[in-house]
């Protein structure tokens, strides 16, 4: 009952914050490079399937002991 | 490979004879760790060497209060200008506790792996030690790099903030291409109140987001900084309350053995380090 009162606990930013950056350390790649990556799949990918790429997703995440690059792009099917 | 937190109950023994004490960030207390850790292993009957390779920026010596006794150091054995145990200290306190100073004088160009790893092999093998503790300098440079190349195991300090944990990581990495296979986490300066009302990472968290083993909790204590001023390491003053920095570090020690030691409550029993006992070997 106390929940609407207190505040958010900055721990749970800085741990968010953390694994976020050092996804991208891990990786070896600068956030900015990231947003490159993200457009120039995104031209390759519309390239294939016309306007197609709008909800193109891309991160890092780790599985296990590995930096994995996960480009998630759901497509629409037109039967 | 990192280990998932946690991923063994207990057994945080480390092998290694010759260990780096690291953390990529400077000042969150590596020195301080060195000095305690390897006084407390000493204290257990191990004939220990604390070597400190911050080359220009020496410290070690004046944490342990032997800094009237330095006339030889690292760099004057790696040249030649002494024989090694020349530039062996002994301890006031502690009789199979030995240090080997910095150089003061010269830079880190004077630094080399292969003398470091000879001087290491020299200490194990021909002088008898059991245990060499390698006080790493702050970065990941030449000195860093060094320190860590006659190193089988790792000792890697971190606070609970972002630089630090950021950096711990960093070096985490390092030691892996290095293949030292040992790397165990101290957690330094742990403010319990804080981690309490939300404002600190817990020690799940830091484990959870670093992925290697935990070796240590040490609360931040004001005694700390009280024992270095007068240069007598914590670790050696006995007795007093369980949650303090000493015995977290006299209980590094212990783990460092081999030994089953749990985690004291640093909270009181209430809440957040109660399910710590359960999780990292505790009873």
């Amino acid at each position: 009952m106390f929940g609407f009162f207190r505040r958010r606990r900055s721990k749970d930013d800085l741990k968010q914050r953390l694994k976020l950056v050092l996804s991208y350390d891990r990786a070896r790649l600068s956030p900015g490079k990231m947003e490159q990556l993200k457009r120039e799949l995104l031209g390759v990918v519309e390239k294939y399937f016309p306007s197609d790429g709008d909800d193109l997703n891309v991160r890092f995440e780790q599985h296990g002991d590995r930096m994995v690059l996960i480009a998630d792009l759901p497509r629409s099917s037109h039967r | 490979m990192r280990e998932a937190a946690g991923s063994e109950e207990a057994g945080t023994l480390v092998n290694a004879k010759a260990i780096v004490v690291t953390s990529g960030k400077g000042g969150v207390g590596k020195t301080t760790t060195t000095a305690n850790v390897g006084a407390a292993l000493a204290k257990l009957g191990e004939r220990v060497a604390v070597v400190d390779t911050d080359v220009g920026l020496r410290n070690l010596d004046v944490v342990m209060g032997l800094e009237g006794r330095v006339v030889f150091d690292l760099i004057d054995v790696f040249e030649g200008r002494c024989k090694l145990r020349q530039a062996l200290i002994r301890d006031k306190r502690v009789e199979t506790l030995h240090l080997i100073a910095a150089s003061q004088t010269k830079d880190k160009s004077a630094l080399s792996e292969a003398r470091m790893r000879e001087t290491v092999r020299a200490l194990l093998e021909d002088e008898g030690f059991d245990r060499v503790l390698i006080d790493s300098p702050a970065g990941i440079e030449s000195g860093f790099q060094t320190a860590a190349a006659a190193a089988h195991g790792a000792l890697v300090v971190v606070n609970p903030e972002v630089s630090s944990v950021r950096d711990a990581d960093r070096i985490i990495g390092l030691l892996e291409a290095r293949e030292i296979t040992e790397v165990r986490l101290i957690i330094n300066r742990l403010r319990p109140k804080m981690v309490k009302r939300g404002d600190m990472l817990e020690v799940s968290d830091v484990l959870d987001i670093l992925g290697v083993k935990l070796i240590g909790i040490v609360p931040e204590d004001e005694r700390v900084l009280v024992s270095t001023n007068v240069g007598n390491p914590l670790a050696l003053e006995d007795g007093g309350p369980k949650a303090t920095a000493g015995s977290a570090f006299r209980d590094i020690a212990r783990r460092i053995g081999g030994e089953d030691v749990a985690y004291p409550d640093l909270d009181g029993g209430k809440g957040v380090f109660s399910g710590l006992r359960r999780l990292f070997g505790g009873r």
